[in-house]
C-alpha cells in the first residue's frame, strides 16, 4: 500500500514536471521581456508556431533537433514583429500581441493542416525519462537568475525597464535592448511550442496549446518577474494539469476537471496581485510603455 | 533627402478616416502573398471573395446575419477599450448567454413565444454580464489583470458548455451528437422570408449602437467615461468613480455579448452545441479597433467584415484553403490597422536637403 503511494506521488510529481516544463520556458522568455519593459501578450501564437515548425520540420527532415532549432528561430522572429509594433512604431502594445496570438494561430493551422494525425518525432529521454529539453529548461533558471541580478547585462535590462530615461542618459541604446530582449522572449515561447510537439505529446492538433500561452503571462505575474519564481509557478501549474488525468478516472467530468488550470490562474492573479501589494514588489515602472527621448 | 518624422498635434476627422481607410489596405499586399505561397491566384481568389460575400442576394443575407453577433459583441467592446479596460472576453460572454437563454429555452418550451423570446433575450444578458462582472469585480477589487482574467473566463465557458452539452443537457433524440434537444418553436426567433436573419438581434443591435452613441455623447456617464479615456489621472481628481463606471461599463459589454449568444441559439441553430460561435467574440475585436471605438462605424464594419468571414468560406470551398486563414486576415488586417496609428500620431515628411546647407 505504502509503495503504491509513493508510487503515485512519484508518478505525479514526474507528470508535473512535464506538463510544467512548456509553462516554464514561455515563463522564462516572458520575464524577461517585461523586465526590459515591453509586455509582449503574443505567447500563445509564438506557442503554436513554434509547435508547428518543430513538428513540420521534423516530418521533412527526419531530424527533431533540427525542427526544435527551426522552432526558436521562427519564434523569435514572430517577437520580432512585435518589437517593430511596440518599440519602433510605438502602437498598443497590447493589441500588437493579441494581434499576434491570431496571426500565429491561423497561419499554424494553415501550415499544420497536411500534419494532422500524422506521428510525430520525439526527442529521446536521457535521464530519469525527462529529454534533454525539460533539463535545458530547468537549466535556464539559475542562468537567467544569474544574469539579471549579478551581471552588468542584467542592470542593463531592468533599468530600460524601470527607468529608460536614466538608462538612455547612461548611454544605453534602450530599444535595441528591448529589441533584443523581446526577440530572446520570442526564441523561448518558440522552443515551448515545439516541446509540446516533439516531447510532450509528439503529434499535430490544431491549437495544441490550448491557452498555456496566457497561463505563462499570469504566471510571469505570479513569478514577480523572477526566474526562481517562475519554476516554482510553472511546476505547480504542472501538478494541476497531470492531477486533472489522474481524477478522470474517478468519474468527474473530463470538461469539468479541464475548467481547473484557468480557475486556478484566475486564483493565481488574485494571489499575486495581493502579495505584491503587501510586498512592495510589481511590474517593471515603465511596462507596456514606449520609450522615445524627450518624451515623457 | 532626409526621413522627418514629427508629432502630430492635431488630428481632424478627415485625417482619422483617410489614416484608416489607406493602413487597412495595406493589409491586402501581405494577405496576397499569402495566396501566392499557396498556389492561389489572388485575384481570382478576391473576386470569389467578394462574390461569396456581396455577389447574390443570397450572399448578402449570409453577410447580414453574421453580422449580428460581430455588431453586439463589439458595440460592447468599443465602451471598454475607450476606457482603457482590455476585455477579451466577449467570446465567453456570448457562450454563457448563449448557455443561459438555453437552459430557459429548454425549461420552459411550452410558454408562448411572445413570453418566452424575451425572457431568453434577459437571461442571455445576464449571462453575458456575470461573466464580464467577475473579471470587473476582481479588477477593481485586486487590481488583477482583465486581459488574463477575460480570457479565462473564456476557456472556462467553452468548458462549462461542453460538459452541459456532453453531459446533462445533451439531447436524447440528436443520435448521439453533443447537441441540446432542438428548441421548441416558441424558442426560435422569426427571419426574414427564407433567410437565416432573425432580424429581432439585428433591431436589438441597432437600437443597442445607438443607445450607446447617445449614452457616451450625451449623458453624464458618458462625459465620465470620455474623460476616463482622456485623462485618467485627471479624472480622479474631479470625482469620477473609476469602480462604478468599470462594473458598469463590463455589465453592458458583457449583456451585450450574451444577446449576441442568445441570437446564434434562438436565431440559427435552434439549440445549443459546442462550436455555437465562430470565434465572433474575438474578431469583434478586431472589428472594435477598426472602427475606431465609434458605435455607429461598428455597424457598418460589421457588415464588412463579415463579408470578409463569408467572403472566406469561398475560399475553403474554391480552394480548399482551411479556415484558419481567417484568423490570418483577422492578424494581419489587425497589425495593419494598428500601424496606421503610428502615422495618426506623427507626421512624416521627406526633407530635400540642397547642397548650400551642407
Amino acid at each position: 500500500m505504502t509503495q503504491e503511494i509513493i508510487m503515485f506521488i512519484l508518478t505525479t510529481f514526474r507528470a508535473a514536471i512535464r506538463a510544467g516544463s512548456p509553462l516554464l520556458a514561455g515563463t522564462l522568455g516572458e520575464i524577461i521581456v517585461e523586465r526590459s519593459g515591453v509586455i509582449n501578450l503574443g505567447v500563445e501564437g509564438m506557442m503554436i508556431m513554434g509547435a508547428v515548425s518543430a513538428f513540420g520540420v521534423a516530418q521533412i527532415t527526419g531530424n527533431v533537433f533540427l525542427g526544435v532549432l527551426v522552432a526558436t528561430i521562427v519564434g523569435g522572429g514572430m517577437a520580432l514583429i512585435h518589437g517593430f509594433m511596440s518599440i519602433t512604431l510605438r502602437v498598443n502594445q497590447y493589441v500588437s500581441g493579441i494581434a499576434l496570438t491570431m496571426f500565429g494561430s491561423g497561419l499554424s493551422s494553415l501550415i499544420g493542416l497536411q500534419y494532422i494525425g500524422i506521428p510525430g518525432y520525439s526527442l529521446k529521454p536521457i535521464l530519469f525519462n525527462f529529454d534533454l529539453l525539460v533539463y535545458f529548461f530547468i537549466f535556464l533558471v539559475p542562468i537567467l537568475w544569474l544574469m539579471l541580478y549579478k551581471t552588468k547585462m542584467g542592470i542593463i535590462i531592468r533599468s530600460v525597464g524601470e527607468n529608460p530615461e536614466a538608462a538612455d542618459l547612461l548611454g544605453i541604446n534602450v530599444n535595441l535592448v528591448r529589441y533584443l530582449c523581446t526577440i530572446f522572449g520570442g526564441a523561448l515561447a518558440g522552443l515551448s511550442g515545439a516541446y509540446l510537439s516533439v516531447s510532450y505529446i509528439p503529434s499535430w492538433t490544431q491549437n495544441m496549446t490550448v491557452g498555456r500561452g496566457w497561463i505563462v503571462i499570469a504566471l510571469t505575474i505570479f513569478a514577480s518577474w523572477d526566474p526562481v519564481g517562475a519554476l516554482l509557478g510553472s511546476w505547480i501549474f504542472g501538478g494541476i494539469e497531470a492531477l486533472q488525468y489522474r481524477l478522470q478516472p474517478l468519474g468527474i467530468s473530463p470538461s469539468l476537471l479541464g475548467t481547473l488550470p484557468f480557475i486556478f490562474t484566475m486564483l493565481v492573479l488574485v494571489v499575486s496581485a495581493k502579495e505584491s501589494f503587501k510586498k512592495r514588489v510589481g511590474a517593471p515602472s515603465a511596462l507596456g510603455k514606449p520609450y522615445k527621448r524627450g518624451k515623457k | 533627402m532626409k526621413l522627418k518624422i514629427e508629432d502630430r498635434l492635431v488630428v481632424t476627422r478627415q485625417q482619422t478616416i483617410i489614416i484608416s481607410i489607406m493602413s487597412s489596405l495595406l493589409s491586402i499586399p501581405l494577405i496576397t502573398i499569402i495566396f501566392l505561397s499557396y498556389g492561389v491566384n489572388p485575384i481570382l481568389a478576391y473576386q470569389k471573395m467578394f462574390y461569396g460575400a456581396f455577389g447574390s442576394a443570397y450572399s448578402i443575407s449570409e453577410t447580414l446575419t453574421k453580422s449580428i453577433p460581430l455588431m453586439l459583441c463589439s458595440l460592447g467592446l468599443t465602451i471598454t477599450y475607450k476606457t482603457a479596460i482590455w476585455n477579451i472576453g466577449a467570446e465567453g460572454q456570448l457562450l454563457m448567454g448563449a448557455i443561459f437563454s438555453s437552459g430557459i429555452a429548454l425549461s420552459f418550451s411550452n410558454w408562448p413565444a411572445y413570453l418566452l423570446l424575451p425572457t431568453m433575450f434577459v437571461f442571455g444578458f445576464v449571462g453575458g454580464a456575470i461573466w464580464s462582472l467577475i473579471p470587473a469585480i476582481l479588477k477593481i477589487k485586486f487590481q488583477t489583470n482583465e486581459v488574463i482574467s477575460t480570457l479565462m473566463m473564456n476557456y472556462i465557458a467553452m468548458k462549462i458548455l461542453e460538459y452541459l452539452v456532453y453531459g446533462p443537457w445533451r439531447g436524447k433524440e440528436e443520435w448521439g451528437f453533443p447537441f441540446t434537444e432542438k428548441f421548441s418553436s416558441s424558442a426560435q426567433l422569426p427571419t426574414i422570408g427564407a433567410t437565416r436573419i432573425h432580424y429581432p438581434t439585428l433591431i436589438i443591435a441597432i437600437v443597442a449602437a445607438v443607445g450607446i452613441y447617445v449614452l457616451i455623447n450625451r449623458t453624464k456617464l458618458g462625459f465620465e467615461i470620455r474623460t476616463l479615456s482622456k485623462n485618467p489621472e485627471a479624472a480622479k481628481y474631479v470625482g469620477i468613480n473609476y469602480a462604478k463606471i468599470v462594473l458598469l461599463i463590463m455589465i453592458i459589454s458583457g449583456g451585450l455579448a450574451g444577446l449576441a449568444g442568445v441570437g446564434e441559439v434562438a436565431g440559427i441553430q435552434h439549440r445549443l452545441k459546442p462550436n455555437i460561435s465562430h470565434g465572433y467574440g474575438f474578431t469583434a475585436i478586431i472589428v472594435a479597433w477598426l472602427g475606431r471605438l465609434h458605435p455607429l462605424s461598428t455597424i457598418l464594419v460589421s457588415i464588412l467584415y463579415s463579408g470578409l468571414l463569408v467572403g472566406g468560406e469561398m475560399l475553403q470551398i474554391v480552394f480548399g484553403l482551411p479556415i484558419g486563414i481567417i484568423e490570418i486576415f483577422n492578424g494581419v488586417i489587425l497589425f495593419s490597422m494598428l500601424s496606421g496609428d503610428f502615422f495618426l500620431r506623427n507626421k512624416i515628411s521627406f526633407e530635400i536637403s540642397s547642397k548650400a546647407e551642407r
